[in-house]
């Protein structure tokens, strides 16, 4: 599967990709209408800074991904196909377990509307993930393992 | 704290309806001129110290910043100039210096801009290098006079050698290189950029005096490496790692000054890159202390030539002057391969504003004094002459090789692809496009895969249009514009300047 | 005198020669500084024999391509005609009037010894007007003197020696003659050669000159398609210069550095016409630096860097050489040429082919045109017929006179021409 791939020496601390993240995952999906008009969108990638050491983190889609094993729901899935780990937010109950699991720290507890965990879904209905292609400098690139 | 009497440059426009006090502009900004007030949830700005880079505006994602020069104008005046004022309170305030970087911005002609390209109609069949073969391949290095044979036997057969054997050449697959900016005055990933980039499209970068990186001993074939007055991490193996030496010994914006990288500058890598101690000055004395006359420089270039084993051409590099004419004369005497020449435009990395906007001439009367010079004295095949000294586009490439050059270097052009706006700070390393800074912080934001691949794309452009203007005048090689002036008319110049140019003014016929 | 004064007295008076003869008060008529564009015919023919013929077959064939040029400019040269005085210098001057004339023969006489001098034999030809005074002259140098290598004793001065720098004497004395602006121009300075051109169609110029009383081995000609108005004597081809002469269908785009690079080596440019830096091209490359005429069309066509590539690493070598060394002699844009010498044709096409040039043989005669009617209208049936390719020359020698030995090298044509064209074959055997 394609997966984002992080090159953390290029990563310049812009935070670009958090802006598009939210846009993309907003009810508009514009980004003045989003930032000026709906609260608490939550961006599905952090970027993490020491220093001017920085890189932009998202869901790893891990193979064995312990947010699945852990959840007591069945929300969240991997699915066989495409391997991209998704979080079905009817079916979640907002244990948090996910979050316990998560080696990464990329889950997060969505605090829109309903308490579901929140993570990135790589964009599945786009050829790049936003973050991804609004990289300015291609400290994120997306390609197959 | 005594009032400061400079206004600042530029003004901040920032669109309120449009900014989503996301920060990417308080993050990006090195000269800390965005503030998020957290009490309000807005942006601010402060005016004072912005540079102009537009790192800010460019990176915007809702487009809610415009950088726009401050209007507020002193009365006009048109010999007391706001530069003149300015600098004047800036000295009154620091007693020094006035610095600045990239090359002299003043409104001197630029006879680029006045020179026309011919094409060809009717008489001559212009040739569409679409669709037939079309060459800009180009070698650098000393030309014998003529051609001399001696045929060998060689395993029973005949066989045809050089009597003397070439002399070492450069082969270049655009005539473009990319001009002497150290590892210091720029970034390593600027310079891996220049590296990749040439090594890959087939051309050459030169090291400047900052010493070669190890990172870059891979890149040696499409290597200059230069050795000027400092002498930084120029031994044995740095002379014999790149494909040709340069000798500095002037450069356009500053022709007669030195250089300084300040001890800040020196971290653990420049330091080891130079061969000096780490936060030490690097200080590149005015002149070669070992050059005091051409027949000191013919001592130089028989040094490096013996320590290269003749195997590498040997350059030397000279502001254009008045006097370069004789000079360029003197240097192809003493030996030098090839001359690159740096007109008065040329950019550096710092300089006194005083010397950078008053000092030297402009490339093109320059190269075609020397060209000229050099021709009357039968010596014009011996060297090859690389021009530089602010080349904008692929028409000022063609010019300058019809008026004589066999190459140019870019600079400014070069940065410019990988994203400089020539804001002019870069003596204050605090570039924000990543370029000329060593800050690690700033550094990164110069990806060099990106970075080469805007280089590799400029070059194949510019080969492109030199493609398109060759063919267009019926010529399918570029050794047949060299020096073939025949080419060029002059627009808006006088007598005496067409005659130094040894052009025809538009309008007149062969 | 003793071997020291005779050579210092050598080198004075060529110094004193060899500094350009000052030509004064010669007044300014032709010299527009301009040059001039043209469309072109040209044609050729050799018998490798050495047998001589008269020039009604060149007239004719000539005449058949009368559409290529439009009457500012046409005119033959023609090799073997002065067996009388072969050994001698011809030169044919054009004068604008008598007082060039005069002028001008004070310094004939000074550098050289006449032998012979009259006025060219015409005759009055409808649409030729205007011609200028036509003298002709056999000479012999007077003064000589030039630096030669291995030039070491007196006994050194053989034949080979005395000709080289009789050569040189007399190519810097025209050069310098010609670089002066004024009436007189000195159009044709070999040995037993000669040219006759004018300003009208080639066959009336032919006519003219009453060529049909000329025998020669080589006759090559040209009809001229000048685009501007005002026709010049001077400027019409063949260009001569030494036993060179060159006719020439084309605009050289590279003129401006090809004109450099011969200036560098001491030519002056006088004429403003292409033709004038072939001549010189030639003259420097095979008469000065000894390249082998079979050497030249890689230099003047060279092959494009691609098709040097995929060549044996020996003769890829060697060719990428030729042209580093000698790129600035390529001649680029579009061109056909013919040159004659005492020993030979040469016709080129450009490198991609962009003037026409058709060859043909029969018996021992060969042609080169412009078209291919011209060559039929004076052989109905050649033996073969052909298209060179662009930058593939077509060279016939007088048979017993193909290129001596120069430097030690001689190349064996065919063999060296196969392993090239054919772009596979060994560079080993190219040489004899």
């Amino acid at each position: 599967m394609k997966k984002i791939y992080i090159k953390e020496e290029y990563c310049i601390a812009c935070r670009l990709c958090e802006i598009y993240c939210q846009v993309k995952h907003s009810k508009s999906k514009k980004i003045l209408k989003a930032f000026k008009n709906e609260t608490d969108i939550l961006s599905r990638v952090l970027v993490e800074e020491i220093g001017y050491n920085s890189f932009a983190i998202q869901c790893r889609h891990c193979e064995d991904a312990p947010c699945v094993e852990a959840c007591i729901s069945g929300a969240m899935q991997k699915n066989k196909n495409t391997g991209i780990v998704t979080c079905d937010e009817k079916k979640c109950v907002g244990c948090w377990m996910c979050i316990m699991a998560c080696p990464y720290g990329v889950i997060k507890r969505d605090l829109s509307e309903k308490k579901v965990a929140s993570k990135c879904d790589l964009c599945g209905d786009e050829e790049y993930p936003v973050c991804v292609r609004n990289c300015p400098n291609e400290a994120l690139q997306f390609k197959d393992i | 704290m005594a009032l400061k009497l400079n206004q600042s440059e530029f003004e901040i426009v920032r669109d309120k309806g449009k900014c989503i006090s996301c920060q990417v502009c308080v993050r990006q900004c090195s000269n800390d001129v965005h503030e998020y007030d957290e009490d309000d949830g807005t942006v601010l700005s402060d005016n004072s110290k912005c540079v102009g880079c537009h790192r800010c505006e460019t990176l915007c994602p809702t487009g809610s910043i415009k950088i726009k020069r401050r209007e507020s104008e002193f009365k006009s005046n048109a010999n007391w100039t706001a530069e003149h004022l300015k600098n004047i309170y800036k000295q009154a305030e620091t007693g020094g210096v006035v610095l600045t970087s990239m090359g002299c911005d003043k409104p001197y002609p630029v006879y680029w801009d006045h020179i026309l390209f011919n094409a060809s109609q009717v008489t001559n069949p212009s040739i569409d290098p679409l669709r037939e073969p079309m060459e800009i391949k180009t070698f650098i290095g000393r030309k014998p006079d003529r051609l001399e044979l001696k045929p060998v036997r060689e395993s029973g057969s005949n066989i045809i050698r050089f009597k003397n054997n070439l002399e070492p050449q450069l082969e270049l697959s655009v005539p473009v290189l990319f001009s002497a900016m150290s590892y210091g005055s720029i970034s390593l990933n600027a310079v891996k950029s220049l590296a990749k980039a040439a090594s890959e499209f087939g051309t050459f970068y030169n090291t400047g005096e900052g010493g070669l990186h190890k990172d870059l001993r891979g890149y040696g074939n499409n290597t200059i490496v230069q050795v000027a007055s400092g002498r930084f991490g120029v031994d044995k193996d740095y002379l014999n790692s790149g494909a040709a030496v340069e000798i500095k010994i002037g450069q356009g914006a500053k022709p007669g000054i030195g250089g300084h990288l300040p001890g800040e500058k020196v971290n653990y890598d420049v330091s080891t890159t130079r061969m000096i101690p780490e936060g030490s000055d690097a200080i590149s004395p005015a002149p070669h202390h070992d050059i005091y006359s051409i027949e000191d420089l013919s001592q130089l270039i028989y040094a490096l030539k013996e320590a290269t084993e003749y195997k590498k051409p040997v350059g030397v590099k000279i502001s254009a002057v008045h006097n370069v004419a004789p000079i360029a004369s003197g240097i192809v005497r003493a030996g030098a391969d090839f001359i690159s020449i740096d007109g008065f435009r040329g950019g550096t990395g710092a300089a006194p504003q005083v010397i950078r906007d008053n000092v030297g001439i402009p490339i093109e009367l320059a190269l075609a004094a020397v060209d000229i010079r050099l021709r009357e004295e039968g010596i014009r095949h011996k060297v090859s002459l690389i021009v530089a000294g602010s080349i904008r586009s692929s028409a000022d490439v063609i010019k300058a090789i019809a008026l004589g050059a066999d190459a140019v270097y870019i600079g400014t052009a070069a940065l410019v692809a990988l994203g400089c706006h020539l804001c002019q700070k870069c003596y204050t390393s605090k570039c924000n496009w990543g370029i000329a800074t060593q800050d690690p912080y700033l550094t990164k934001r110069l990806n060099p895969e990106i970075g080469t691949r805007k280089l590799i794309n400029l070059l194949t452009a510019w080969s492109h249009e030199i493609k398109e203007m060759l063919g267009g005048a019926g010529i399918n090689a570029i050794e047949s514009l060299r020096g073939n002036r025949e080419h060029l008319r002059g627009v808006g110049l006088n007598e005496k300047e067409l005659s130094i140019l040894g052009i025809k003014h538009a309008g007149e016929a062969w | 005198m003793d071997y020291k004064n005779y050579i210092k007295k050598l080198n004075n008076e060529f110094s004193a020669v060899n500094q350009a003869p000052v030509f004064k008060n010669k007044h300014e008529k032709y010299v527009s500084g301009y040059r001039v564009p043209s469309g072109c015919a040209v044609f050729g023919i050799i018998n490798e024999d050495g047998q001589l013929f008269d020039g009604r077959m060149v007239i004719d064939g000539i005449a058949m391509m009368h559409d290529r040029s439009n009457g500012l400019g046409g005119g033959f040269a023609a090799y073997g005609i002065y067996p009388q005085y072969k050994n001698e210098y011809a030169f044919h001057v054009f004068y604008d009037d008598s007082i060039a004339r005069k002028e001008a023969e004070i310094f004939l006489h000074k550098a050289f010894k006449i032998l012979y001098a009259d006025e060219i034999p015409t005759q009055k030809v409808k649409s030729i007007s205007s011609p200028p005074i036509i003298a002709r002259y056999f000479l012999r140098p007077k003064n000589i003197s030039i630096e030669l290598e291995g030039f070491e004793s007196k006994n050194d001065l053989n034949d080979e020696i005395i000709n080289r720098a009789e050569e040189e004497f007399v190519a810097s004395f025209v050069s310098n003659f010609n670089a002066d602006p004024g009436g007189s121009y000195i159009i044709s300075s070999g040995k037993n050669m000669g040219i006759f051109k004018g300003v009208g169609y080639p066959e009336d110029i032919g006519e003219f000159y009453k060529l049909d009383d000329y025998s020669a081995y080589i006759w090559t000609s040209h009809g001229r398609f000048p685009t501007n108005s005002t026709g010049w004597w001077g400027g019409a081809h063949p260009f001569g210069f030494l036993n060179w002469s060159v006719v020439h269908n084309g605009e050289i785009s590279s003129y401006g550095t090809n004109k450099r690079f011969v200036s560098g080596f001491g030519y002056k440019c006088s004429f403003s016409t292409d033709t004038e830096v072939l001549a010189y091209l030639f003259d420097l490359l095979v008469r000065k630096h000894g390249i082998s005429l079979y050497l030249i069309n890689y230099i003047l066509a060279a092959p494009f860097w691609d098709d040097i590539e995929i060549l044996p690493e020996d003769i890829k070598e060697f060719l990428k050489a030729l042209r580093i060394i000698y790129g600035r002699a390529l001649v680029n844009g579009p061109f056909s040429i013919v040159v004659g010498n005492n020993n030979f044709m040469y016709a080129l096409n450009d490198r991609i082919k962009l003037r026409p040039l058709v060859a043909a043989k029969k018996g021992p005669l060969t042609f080169v045109s412009s078209e291919e009617s011209a060559i039929r209208k004076v052989c109905t049936n050649p033996d073969a017929i052909w298209n060179p390719k662009g930058g593939e020359p077509v060279m016939v020698f007088i048979k017993g006179k193909e290129p001596a030995v120069k430097s030690g090298i001689k190349i064996k044509k065919e063999n060296f021409i196969e392993s090239v064209s054919s772009l596979n074959s060994s560079f080993a055997g190219a040489l004899e």
